[in-house]
């Protein structure tokens, strides 16, 4: 039955938990729905025949609906609505609130393509692995517009916000591969903004895992592959504090407020400064990450132009990792406004 | 959405006013001149109401941020325009008064001062800006104050200029509509048949003054 | 004058024509120049003027979806590039929404047949009413200029930050729409005022024709929404110019607030568009049923109350805007309560159909075209309106298939109703039956064959606005393309047909539908100040057919 409702409706397989709950409602709806259409357009059209015009000027029946026509009509479909809410919010809540065991996985969506990192892992663009059978978070955000993180097959979407993240979360039922598309216009190629979740059985997924942390490549859209052959830290945040000591970030910039070579990192994300140029600017990734490649583009004012490039000397995670670390350096009273970094707690 | 024309007082007697042709009758006329105005005043207030819902949001947002931008506003000329407005919605009252009684010459004289009391208002407001824009205390992009660093007091400003801005253009608006509503007093056309007019332009006026009483302590007082 | 003859006791009769014709011309020949009609104040030209400039506007619109659907024929660039597409589907959505659907039934037929039926002789503000004309001629030069010098291409919702960062013409697209927002928001003030002020002695509240409590509906939407729609239109244009940051994440705007803010209008604006049609409806099924309207009240206070509630429902755009669940869960039970009174009116209109006496004329083929489409276009909106169905959706064909089958087949077959069952009253002529019948049938059958594929392509999962798309989407694309092209072929009859009657149509009877609505109780066309003689008696309600009348008018002149 499912098959077949599958079937017509045009439905795409149901690889997630969340599907097969909101392929059933959706048959529940769509069934009713056919149904009281059908009953709805018979009578009309019996009565367009049987109560034809069979005389000019012919006279017709005052008809007036009882109070219980009126309260009928108006209680069934309410009863059916209100079911069909009772039914769908709490499939709503349930996409909403990832289990506690979830797995981390940070996409980033950007002008045209999607950027998958794990904590523990390698990133990807345009493809995600996954494990079968396993609860996944999705945190969400973009870089430049509003795009959206769609999987068909999962029946899951979620706005990717730039500025903030979103999340959802999914639970894939079967090994195989399932497009991502972009949902939200976002300019130019907003059509060409696809991917691919790579749902791995568990075998398969522990043995990609190694892969990774062996180092072996696998169809890299580009050099953003970690090449690191050593575990990493759990969080991105300590992972970014790992590898800015490593490279030496401390040398010229402290932690703890007070000046040095460098602007110092407490407090820097989400500050407003004041470049060499006079122009002000709002510290966000987009800045951080920039002034690691190309620190004299936009130099803050008051500081020497002396800092090296760390170009081909961080990789892409971990310059994102180093972001993610300078982001947890907050003072208590600076609210990062609309942009709510990621706060990386453990769903309660 | 005047549909009341007078003919020009002869000797100093204003006339009834015409009814016009699809009107059944002066009372309506006049009733269906009122209700049009109080709903454009309604979508006045629905316009404002969103600036009003922006400033809740990123209040909420940055709440340290606006609440030290707030401090740099001026308080003694927020305080001396709201007299001044509050003032002036008096006089435009009083006008309405005075055409009831056919007192011409006491409308025009307080309309002018209403006029004044907006234009004083304008000019309050002129030195107010100048001073952020020397202080450099803009929108967005432009903000520049070495004063407050914090991130989203370029915001609070550039809705501090877009809703004193968007009023400032309806003081305009009301000042022109109220210098016409003059006009036409002075060519003694108000009595008790024919204050339409005024009432309407002395509506206008309140809301006017209405926006105002909200946006003061908005942007002045928390 | 003394009416001659039988007639003259009838209520609702209209005076024998011979004496009145050379005293009272009819509105369309009391003046004959183009200054006549370029500065006039009556409220029947005014409604033909807004006709004549809506049609354009639609067929402007209509060449744009024609240009969108051929590009999707294949999966790949197929007659324009990317950019240009992109701009297409915007422009397609601007100029059907506010050149088209916004303006449209209130402006045509709203202007003409509101004072008709409440037996006044104008609306309560005629200036304002053509002033209303020019300020939607105005917004549409303006728009249409900014599309000829380009066009945006951010879509009809213009989400930020895209649409303050887009180099495309935003400005002056938005600004016309800004400028068109006043249009409505007057004929929205003028409808209020009149509906209160201005009618008869005899016709209460509950007197009035169900058009007209649609009309008040619609005009209360108008009034309360349109200013914020005012409000967001100047931020994005304000900011696209100036970089505010107001709704810019890099300055620490938020983009959710501009989807809140643009919302807050858009929602309500859909039942500005469709609020109208169910007016119509309810007059065209009574007249054609030749029987009284089961549940007047009903109906009245539903139009009412889909007014009212669609103020609280505008969240349900944003399921997956990343706002709170608590939020999703409000606005999808404040949704549904408007699928609860569209359903009263859909069983109110079918049990006016049930005893009554149904002559299938063209209009009642649209009736049958707009409550099926009804019945679909809002279970499917309830069905989005569950949420978790949302999920899945949200910004696919979907979405699109529900509002299409809502706003074009709702609203538009209630706009080809409204020509068809006035055209005598408007021009006093007739169209020919045959191809009304055979351009209905096109344009019904055109549409599912155009739409139903694009419910199917939203479950298999295609996004709204993509240029491109995966292979597999392409047989159901050529259905939506094939059957568009039958859409469009239905509405070219009809063009030509009613053409060919304006001039050359065989003068219609006052009153050729026999219908006991208020409007026909004047000839038609109606002379310039509407109702001549005295003033018509009115019945004891509206839509009321109970006993035959002696005569309703004899049928040819």
């Amino acid at each position: 039955m499912n098959e077949l409702l599958n079937n017509i409706l045009f439905l795409p397989e149901q690889a997630s938990t969340f599907a097969e709950r909101v392929d059933r409602l959706h048959y529940f709806v769509i069934s009713v729905t056919m149904l009281s259409s059908l009953v709805v357009g018979t009578a009309a059209v019996f009565f367009f025949f049987r109560y034809r015009r069979r005389k000019p000027n012919q006279a017709t029946e005052y008809v007036v609906p009882s109070v219980k026509t009126e309260f009928l009509f108006v209680s069934l479909p309410l009863f059916f609505f209100l079911t069909w809410f009772v039914i769908g919010f709490r499939d709503f809540v349930f996409v909403s609130t990832p289990p506690k065991d979830a797995m981390d996985v940070y996409v980033m969506g950007k002008q045209w393509m999607w950027k998958f990192s794990y904590p523990e892992g390698p990133n990807g663009v345009n493809v995600l692995h996954v494990p079968a059978n396993r609860p996944v978070r999705l945190l969400i955000t973009s870089r430049d517009v509003l795009h959206s993180f769609f999987v068909p097959a999962f029946r899951i979407k979620m706005d990717a916000i730039p500025g903030r993240y979103t999340q959802t979360w999914f639970e894939a039922t079967k090994p195989g591969t399932y497009q991502i598309l972009c949902t939200e216009y976002c300019g130019l190629s907003h059509s060409k903004m696809l991917g691919e979740v790579v749902v791995l059985s568990a075998e398969e997924w522990d043995a990609w895992v190694k892969e990774q942390r062996k180092g072996a490549l696998q169809n890299r859209q580009d050099a953003l592959a970690d090449l690191s052959l050593e575990p990493h830290p759990a969080r991105m945040a300590e992972q970014g504090q790992k590898a800015a000591a490593e490279v030496g970030c401390f040398k010229c910039h402290t932690v703890n407020g007070e000046p040095h070579i460098g602007p110092t990192f407490l407090g820097m994300y989400g500050r407003t400064e004041t470049l060499d140029n006079g122009r002000n600017i709002r510290v966000d990734e987009a800045w951080i990450t920039q002034s690691m490649m190309d620190p004299g583009a936009h130099l803050v004012a008051g500081y020497p132009n002396v800092m090296p490039t760390f170009q081909g000397k961080l990789t892409g995670p971990q310059t994102a990792a180093i972001v993610e670390y300078i982001k947890t350096l907050r003072t208590p009273d600076i609210r990062t406004g609309a942009s709510q970094g990621p706060t990386y707690e453990p769903i309660q | 959405m005047q549909s009341s024309t007078a003919t020009a007082g002869v000797a100093g007697v204003p006339h009834r006013p015409q009814v016009a042709a699809h009107f059944a009758s002066l009372e309506v006329q006049n009733h269906a001149a009122r209700l049009g105005m109080w709903l454009f005043l309604a979508t006045e207030i629905l316009l404002f109401a969103g600036l009003f819902v922006i400033y809740a949001n990123y209040r909420f947002l940055f709440p340290e941020a606006f609440a030290l931008a707030s401090r740099e506003l001026n308080l003694n000329m927020g305080t001396f325009n709201t007299l001044l407005l509050i003032t002036s919605s008096f006089t435009a009252a009083m006008a309405v008064h005075y055409a009831k009684e056919a007192k011409n010459k006491q409308v025009v004289l307080m309309f002018v001062l209403t006029i004044l009391m907006a234009l004083g208002f304008l000019v309050v407001k002129y030195f107010e800006y100048s001073h952020k824009f020397h202080e450099h205390q803009l929108p967005g992009p432009y903000y520049a104050f070495p004063g407050l660093t914090l991130p989203g007091a370029s915001a609070y400003f550039t809705i501090y200029f877009l809703s004193t801005g968007l009023h400032a253009f309806h003081v305009v608006i009301g000042m022109i509509v109220l210098g016409w509503v003059t006009l036409k007093a002075m060519r003694n056309e108000f009595s008790h048949h024919n204050y339409t007019a005024v009432e309407l332009g002395s509506m206008y006026w309140h809301l006017v003054d209405l926006v105002w009483i909200f946006l003061f302590p908005m942007l002045y007082l928390i | 004058m003394s009416p001659s003859s039988s007639i003259a006791a009838e209520p609702g009769a209209v005076p024998a024509p011979d004496e009145h014709h050379e005293h009272h011309p009819s509105y369309l020949v009391d003046g004959t120049t183009l200054k006549s009609w370029l500065l006039t104040l009556d409220h029947k030209r005014i409604g033909v003027m807004y006709l004549i400039w809506v049609l354009l506007f639609f067929l402007i619109g209509g060449i744009y979806a024609l240009v969108v659907r051929l590009e999707l024929l294949t999966p790949g660039p197929t007659i324009i590039d990317a950019m240009t597409y992109n701009r297409a589907f915007t422009m397609h959505g601007v100029v059907m929404i506010f050149l088209f659907m916004i303006p449209a039934i209130p402006g045509a037929f709203g202007n003409f047949m509101l004072p008709l039926m409440l037996g006044a002789k104008d609306v309560a503000f005629p200036r304002l009413n053509l002033l209303s004309l020019y300020l939607l001629l105005t917004g549409a030069v303006i728009a249409i200029w900014g599309m000829i010098n380009g066009g945006m291409d951010t879509g009809w919702t213009f989400y930020t930050p895209y649409s303050t960062h887009t180099t495309t013409t935003v400005a002056p697209i938005l600004f016309g729409a800004f400028i068109i927002g006043f249009s409505s928001i007057a004929t929205g003030l003028n409808f209020i005022v009149t509906t209160h002020t201005m009618r008869a002695p005899g016709i209460t509240w509950f007197k009035m024709p169900l058009f007209v409590w649609a009309m008040y509906a619609t005009a209360c939407i108008q009034v309360l929404a349109t200013p914020v729609l005012g409000l967001v239109l100047l931020l994005v244009v304000g900011e696209h110019l100036f970089h505010f940051g107001i709704f810019d994440p890099a300055q620490g705007g938020d983009p959710v607030l501009f989807q809140h803010l643009f919302w807050f209008y858009s929602h309500p604006a859909v039942y500005i568009m469709v609020l109208p049609s169910f007016g119509v409806m309810s007059e065209v099924v009574a007249t054609f049923s030749r029987k009284n309207i089961f549940g007047y009240r009903a109906v009245a206070f539903s139009s009412l109350g889909i007014a009212f509630v669609g103020f609280f429902a505008w969240g349900h755009h944003m399921f997956v805007s990343g706002q709170s669940t608590f939020n999703a869960g409000v606005f999808a039970v404040l949704t549904m309560l408007v699928g609860v009174f569209t359903a009263i009116k859909v069983f109110n209109w079918v049990g006016t159909v049930y005893k009554g006496a149904v002559d299938f004329k063209t209009p009642f083929a649209y009736f049958c075209g707009f409550l099926y489409f009804t019945v679909f276009g809002g279970m499917t909106g309830v069905a989005f309106a569950t949420a978790s169905l949302d999920v899945p959706w949200h910004d696919t064909y979907f979405v699109v298939a529900h509002f299409h089958f809502i706003m074009v087949g709702a609203t538009i077959m209630a706009f080809m109703a409204s020509i068809h069952y006035w055209f005598p009253k408007m021009f006093g002529k007739m169209y020919h039956e045959g191809w009304g019948l055979v351009s209905a049938a096109f344009i019904i059958l055109g549409f599912n064959a155009t739409f139903i594929p694009q419910f199917l392509l939203g479950n298999a999962g295609m996004p709204r606005r993509y240029y491109e798309y995966p292979e597999r989407f392409q047989t159901l694309n050529v259905a939506s393309t094939a059957g568009a092209s039958l859409l469009a072929f239905g509405f070219l009859i009809s063009a030509i047909y009613l053409t060919y009657a304006l001039v050359y149509g065989r003068r219609a009877a006052s009153n050729p539908w026999r219908s006991r609505g208020y409007e026909w109780m004047t000839e038609s066309p109606p002379p310039t100040h509407n109702f001549v003689g005295p003033q018509p008696t009115y019945p004891e309600e509206p839509h009321f057919y109970v006993e035959p009348k002696k005569a309703e008018v004899p049928d040819a002149v």
